[in-house]
């Protein structure tokens, strides 16, 4: 495979049932450095499997995961050194709710990467500024709209300095009206040159900020280019129909 | 008024005379003791079993362990507490001088053993997405667990707990039986020493509910506190 890329699969599947239901049969992908790669398809496609599968969330039953030349699949890997340096992003936010917001962000490159209190919430608050939520770093995830939630989880993935950033569904649970406030933050993040893989279903997001749209069904990649080709010129009859129903 | 005078009489023959009030103080502190060191033991135990049973839900390489842990579930819940306690003193501690350290160890390991259910439902109570976020940061197994799921846990237990404690403080009151002279052992000392056999145990009785109240209260008032900046 190319080496450009930062995260690619090969053969990717992942089985339950003893192989009676595949929810990824045979993905072979890449991501390469800076890509906004945005993957989309009808529920129970694989999607959010592909993506947890990244950072072995879920682990596959076979294939392989190679992240940054390193193939992470490989049982004697220390994942959790590799998690460290790709950030998720979860559609129900995982907000620690028995922390505030400050400490949310600072646990785990308090613990992880053994930065100094002072450093670790200079940066937090810095960050919270970028996303506008400054004012709540002292609040408890309850007291946080989903919105807020939502830009709080993001920035405690980003506190850890991350290569690579993964969101899984990340504005499917909130209300119509805080999805945008949430998307801009990710955009800003894609023009920053963020490396981001996300399976979303907005599909405005999709054509104005991927490098490239994957489309997924039935545990397979069916279809795979940019937001133009996917979306004006479809080639499989299964992104055809697809895109009808959600357009 | 007569009967009430006849009663202050009995009273100070049975508790002020020969200074046998300090045998009950004596007594409440032992119940004291006992009763906070066998359940400091019991949550230290309990939150070792119930995290090695979750874990040993989704690995099983940990088999032996998680087999190891039911049959002390086992053992420990199916037979009577008075029954551990001689066990402990006659056949396992059989040089203890003093039966209190014997029955802090006794009913610490008997307390592990339902605190260890009660903290395992805490901890499957806890959604997933929690273990998933914590893992997804790079925190281990065994990180996420301290950091993340015990904490929210403990909180969603703690009236478990108290119920646990509250139980735990009045089953001190057979350790009598290995010759420790705990609240109950002490009031039925007085009661035998001076045919009083009304007041010692009215007594007792009454020590072990202000007791219970008191440590009810404390409980409530340390469970608001703990919530208190969650909505």
């Amino acid at each position: 495979m190319n080496d450009n890329f930062l995260i690619s699969t090969k053969d990717l599947c992942k089985h339950y049932n003893c192989g009676a239901i595949k929810a990824l049969d045979g993905v072979s992908s890449g991501i390469q450095k800076g890509e906004v790669v945005v993957v989309i398809g009808p529920s129970g496609s694989g999607k959010s499997t592909y993506l947890r599968s990244l950072n072995l969330l879920e682990v596959p039953t076979s294939g392989e995961i190679i992240f940054d030349g390193v193939e992470i699949t490989d049982p004697k890997v220390n994942i959790n050194l590799h998690r460290q340096r790709m950030g998720m992003v979860f559609q129900q936010f995982n907000l620690f709710p028995h922390m505030n917001v400050l400490k949310n962000l600072t646990i785990a490159p308090m613990k992880l990467l053994k930065m100094d209190k002072a450093e670790a919430e200079e940066k937090a608050m810095s960050l919270l500024r970028r996303v506008g939520l400054s004012d709540r770093a002292e609040a408890y995830p309850a007291q946080l709209s989903g919105g807020q939630k939502q830009r709080v989880a993001i920035v405690r993935a980003l506190m850890m300095s991350p290569d690579v950033m993964l969101f899984d569904e990340p504005t499917s649970a909130l209300d119509p009206e805080m999805v945008g406030e949430v998307l801009d933050v990710m955009k800003e993040l894609a023009k920053m040159g963020m490396t981001m893989v996300v399976v979303t279903h907005e599909m405005g997001f999709a054509r104005e900020v991927a490098d490239r749209v994957i489309f997924m069904s039935d545990g397979k990649i069916v279809e795979d280019g940019t937001p133009d080709e996917i979306f004006t010129n479809p080639q499989d009859s299964r992104t055809k129909q697809f895109l009808q129903s959600i357009l | 008024m007569d009967w009430l005078f006849n009663w202050f009489d009995t009273l100070y023959n049975t508790f002020i005379v020969a200074e046998r009030y300090k045998t009950l103080i004596e007594g409440f502190s032992k119940t004291i003791i006992i009763t906070v060191g066998a359940l400091l033991i019991g949550i230290v135990i309990g939150t070792i079993v119930a995290i090695i049973k979750v874990f040993a839900d989704k690995n099983k390489k940990l088999k032996i362990f998680d087999m190891l842990c039911n049959l002390y579930l086992t053992v420990i819940r199916g037979t009577p507490v008075v029954v551990q306690l001689l066990i402990s003193f006659f056949i396992i501690f059989v040089n203890a001088k003093d039966g209190t350290w014997v029955a802090i160890i006794t009913f610490g390991i008997n307390s592990g053993a339902y605190v260890a259910e009660v903290i395992r439902s805490g901890i499957m109570a806890i959604d997933a997405g929690q273990t998933e976020a914590g893992r997804s940061l790079g925190f281990s197994k065994v990180q996420t667990m301290w950091l993340i799921v015990l904490p929210q846990a403990f909180k969603n237990i703690l009236p478990a707990i108290g119920n646990e404690m509250i139980a735990l403080l009045k089953e001190t009151s057979v350790a009598g039986y290995v010759a420790v002279i705990e609240l109950t052992k002490a009031g039925n000392q007085i009661k035998n020493t001076t045919y009083d056999q009304i007041n010692p145990i009215l007594l007792v009785a009454l020590v072990y509910l202000v007791m219970v109240v008191g440590l009810t209260k404390l409980l409530n008032i340390f469970e608001r506190r703990l919530r208190i900046n969650e909505r």
